[in-house]
């Protein structure tokens, strides 16, 4: 079945549900593009 | 339930431990009441009043004054001021056992106690605020765990353990203060579902922001604090670059509290701006709110100021007690007192003698605990195979 | 462990698949407008026509099977005090005397089946659920007795069960739901003797008591209570006497409770992902400092360690240079003294050989020589 929002309350408990889950890819996905924008820094660490 | 035996040494009835076994007692006493005959038997909870001292103090204060940890870590490892690195493992244990503690309250007042787990693993209502609270706590207990074990490792002399934990534990800080920036926060923005419950003054959109800033000084204070105790009672147990550091420490976050506190004062005064509430300061419910701005916040900040200026530790120390009684105020305001603020005087909650118990008792609990770690683990004082623990 | 992470990864993937299956209906929904779920189900209670007879209450504790209560229903007194809904008791009639009018008002409170419910808004596991029928109702199978429905209700209508120790629920009307999917009327609403309470989908009550409203405009207040409060209620009102006096709150506002939090809810992935970047970023920006800090060190250490050698050796070379001039000068001076003197010497022996014996007398002989 399509979901399809009647309410405020559906709508909100959707959309956040996929909020939580962008903040799982913000937490791996940050990180790793960090790595790749600095490992080619000279042999001090930065990280 | 958990009832720790005060330490096993040679003496075992010094006072301290003494008072502690008569409080653990009554504690474990009640704990059985509530186990078995319910929450309406040992609380004073109602209808209209579901929340009492359990979440207005062990959950809310609870967490403000955990909060010592996430700040001191991004003072020291994120913003590199590396003075602060004594002050850290203090800080990390009391934010643990704290955490703990609010968990452990958790589990009294909620009805079904077992099922705490369930907002995470089972069915997650994203709607909620409390859900988001839910998780961060979880996961903030388990870092904040990881962060502590370092300790625990140089202790047991587990080098490998202790090795693996030292490589993740950068990410570990970023981690915790995202955590600890979400959960802080959002334990103020509960309460922006009651607009029509919670007292004008203290309700605000910018409820959130509130909490955040005020956990920073909050927690700034109780590492102020915290280091008066320890050096009143487990003298012995500080390293002499612990002793002479917490100086510059108490001196350096006395400085940055009494500016955020201003900051936050100004906040307070632009929230009363955005909803005009103005009318509301000449009221009763004004003045108790000026008392709370004005002698918990305001004067405190300016009193950290002069102890500053003047280089005089003992009134830094002694104003953050003060701040950490201006924050637990604050937290009991908008949680109790200014809360339901149209109920009736008679229908207001009141804690009963048993629910104030068993908060005295989960207290203890965390006392003893820190006793116990800090006696016997590197703590309060470098490990002789890692002087410069990072 | 296994079963709920399965569960965990199985929410995630709904969660994903829902939003990809989404497409078509994603624009319908960013307007960001909701009209709740069609044809829904409420109950309209005119004030004016209650008689407070309890008859509601009593037939509410029949069909929810709840406990015979303390005090019996055809005890009319128990209204001598303003009460509200608590855990053995989904609905109650309140009494309001009217110092002006001979006889009182009777208003029945329940739950007001929110369109938008806070106490929805506020369960972290989803234990309570706006239905399509309109009742909002609760699954104790999921409740873990946060009470943050409780705190978030702004109608003061979820109750506790605070005596029970093992499986304490939040209970509250339910809408009769069961009667309701059965094609019953809610208990309430069937035993009604007089027209206080009407059943019917939430558009046509609005309809009906817009039309009373207008019919007699001298009876009734011109407010149809719920329909915008909160976001707007399945449960309306209609009352002969102003809702404030009768304990109904109008100063609730008609912002939806989800849209009360949303706001905060938003900021928590923004949070997030700036956190982290900031943080590594400021982080980074320390350690750099910091390497600066000792590379600077470093380099100063080196450069006044080389001047200083610097002047050093200068000094040092100054000062061999001026001791070696003197030296010579000093030299020179006494050669040219010896020579000098060694003439007078020769010049005095001749004239006086005593000279030559006491050499101190010298500048005598000078002066004299001078002279
Ligand atoms: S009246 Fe209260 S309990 Fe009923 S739906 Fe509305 S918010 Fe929920
Ligand atoms: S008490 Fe139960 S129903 Fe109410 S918010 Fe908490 S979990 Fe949800
Ligand atoms: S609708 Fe049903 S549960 Fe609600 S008050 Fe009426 S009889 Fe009771």
């Amino acid at each position: 079945m399509e979901p399809d929002y009647n309410t405020l309350q559906e709508f909100v408990t959707h959309t956040k549900g996929v909020a939580y889950l962008l903040i799982a890819v913000a937490l791996v996905a940050l990180p790793v593009f960090w790595r790749f924008l600095t490992d080619r820094d000279d042999k001090k660490r930065t990280f | 339930m958990a009832h720790p035996t005060c330490q096993t040494k040679p003496v075992v009835f010094t006072p301290f431990n003494i008072i502690c076994g008569i409080i653990l007692l009554i504690g474990g006493v009640i704990t059985i009441l509530r186990f078995t005959k319910g929450i309406g038997a040992v609380t004073n909870l109602d209808d209209n009043n579901p929340w009492g001292i359990w979440i207005g103090f062990d959950l809310l204060c609870g967490v403000a004054l955990a909060a010592g940890g996430y700040v001191t870590c991004a003072t020291c490892y994120i913003f590199g001021l590396k003075k602060f690195r004594c002050a850290v493992r203090p800080a990390i244990l009391t934010a643990f056992l704290g955490y703990a503690l609010v968990v452990l309250a958790l589990h009294y007042d909620v009805g079904r106690p077992w099922r705490l787990p369930y907002p995470i693993f089972f069915s997650q209502g994203t709607s909620s605020i409390l859900f988001e609270v839910a998780l961060c706590v979880f996961l903030y207990l388990t870092v904040l765990f990881l962060e502590f074990s370092p300790a625990a490792f140089e202790w047991l002399n587990w080098k490998r353990a202790r090795y693996v934990i030292g490589k993740i534990s950068l990410v570990l800080v970023i981690f915790g203060i995202i955590l600890s920036t979400l959960h802080q926060s959002s334990l103020g923005a509960l309460f922006l579902i009651v607009p029509s419950k919670l007292h004008p003054l203290w309700h605000s959109g910018y409820l959130a922001v509130y909490f955040f800033i005020s956990s920073i000084f909050a927690g700034m204070s109780i590492v102020i604090f915290e280091h008066l105790v320890v050096d009143r009672f487990l003298h012995d147990k500080i390293d002499e670059e612990h002793d002479i550091e917490s100086r510059n420490v108490a001196l350096g976050f006395g400085k940055t509290a009494s500016f955020l506190m201003a900051g936050y004062l100004m906040i307070q005064v632009i929230g009363i701006a955005i909803d005009n509430d103005w009318k509301y300061l000449g009221t009763r419910w004004g003045l108790w709110y000026l008392i709370e701005m004005i002698g918990f916040v305001g004067l405190p900040a300016v009193v950290y100021a002069i102890g500053v200026r003047e280089r005089n530790l003992k009134l830094v120390q002694w104003t953050s007690f003060w701040t950490i009684l201006g924050i637990i105020l604050n937290r009991l305001n908008i949680s109790l007192v200014a809360f339901n603020w149209q109920l009736p005087l008679g229908q207001k909650y009141f804690p009963s003698w048993m629910e104030v118990m068993t908060t005295v008792f989960i207290i203890t609990i965390g006392v003893v605990f820190f006793k116990v770690i800090a006696t016997r683990m590197p703590i309060l004082h470098a490990h002789p195979d890692y002087p410069d623990d990072h | 462990m296994g079963i709920t992470r399965r569960q965990f990864f199985g929410w995630m993937g709904a969660a994903i698949g829902s939003q990809v299956s989404l497409h078509k209906d994603a624009n319908a929904a960013s307007n960001k407008h909701f009209t709740g779920y069609p044809g829904s189900m409420g109950v309209l209670h005119d004030i004016s026509q209650c008689i407070g007879c309890r008859k509601c209450e009593t037939a509410c504790n029949k069909v929810n099977s709840l406990l015979p209560p303390e005090r019996p229903f055809d005890d009319l007194s128990v209204m001598d005090q303003k009460r509200r809904p608590h855990a053995n008791t989904y609905t109650i009639v309140n009494r309001f005397d009217q110092p002006d009018r001979q006889l009182p008002v009777f208003v029945k409170k329940q739950c007001n089946h929110c369109k938008e419910p806070a106490c929805v808004s506020a369960c972290f596991v989803k234990a309570l659920k706006k239905s399509k029928t309109g009742a909002v109702v609760y699954d104790d199978s999921l409740c873990v007795g946060c009470r943050y429905c409780m705190i978030a209700c702004p109608f003061d209508i979820p109750a506790y069960e605070y005596d029970n120790p093992f499986t304490p629920e939040v209970t509250k009307c339910t809408l009769c739901q069961p009667r309701i999917l059965n094609g019953q009327l809610p208990g309430c609403v069937e035993i009604c003797p007089k027209e206080a309470l009407t059943f019917g989908t939430r558009d046509e009550l609005i309809q009906i008591a817009r039309q009373r409203i207008k019919n007699y405009p001298d009876r009734y207040v011109n407010h149809i209570y719920g329909e915008h409060e909160m976001g707007g209620c399945n449960w309306l009102y209609i009352s002969n006497t102003p809702f404030a006096d009768l304990g109904m709150r109008e100063d609730l506002g008609i912002t939806p409770a989800p849209q009360l939090t949303s706001g905060a809810l938003a900021a928590v992935p923004v949070v997030v992902s700036l956190w982290v970047v900031f943080i590594t970023g400021i982080h980074a920006i320390s350690k750099r400092k910091e390497q600066m800090a000792a590379d600077e060190k470093q380099a100063d250490v080196g450069r006044v360690l080389k001047s200083e050698q610097a002047r050093l050796t200068e000094t040092v070379a100054k000062l061999k240079e001026k001791a070696k001039e003197e030296k010579e000068a000093a030299v020179k001076r006494e050669v040219k003294k010896a020579l000098d003197e060694a003439a007078k010497q020769a010049r005095k022996t001749v004239s006086d050989p005593k000279a030559l014996k006491t050499p101190s007398e010298t500048p005598h002989t000078e002066n004299q020589e001078s002279e």
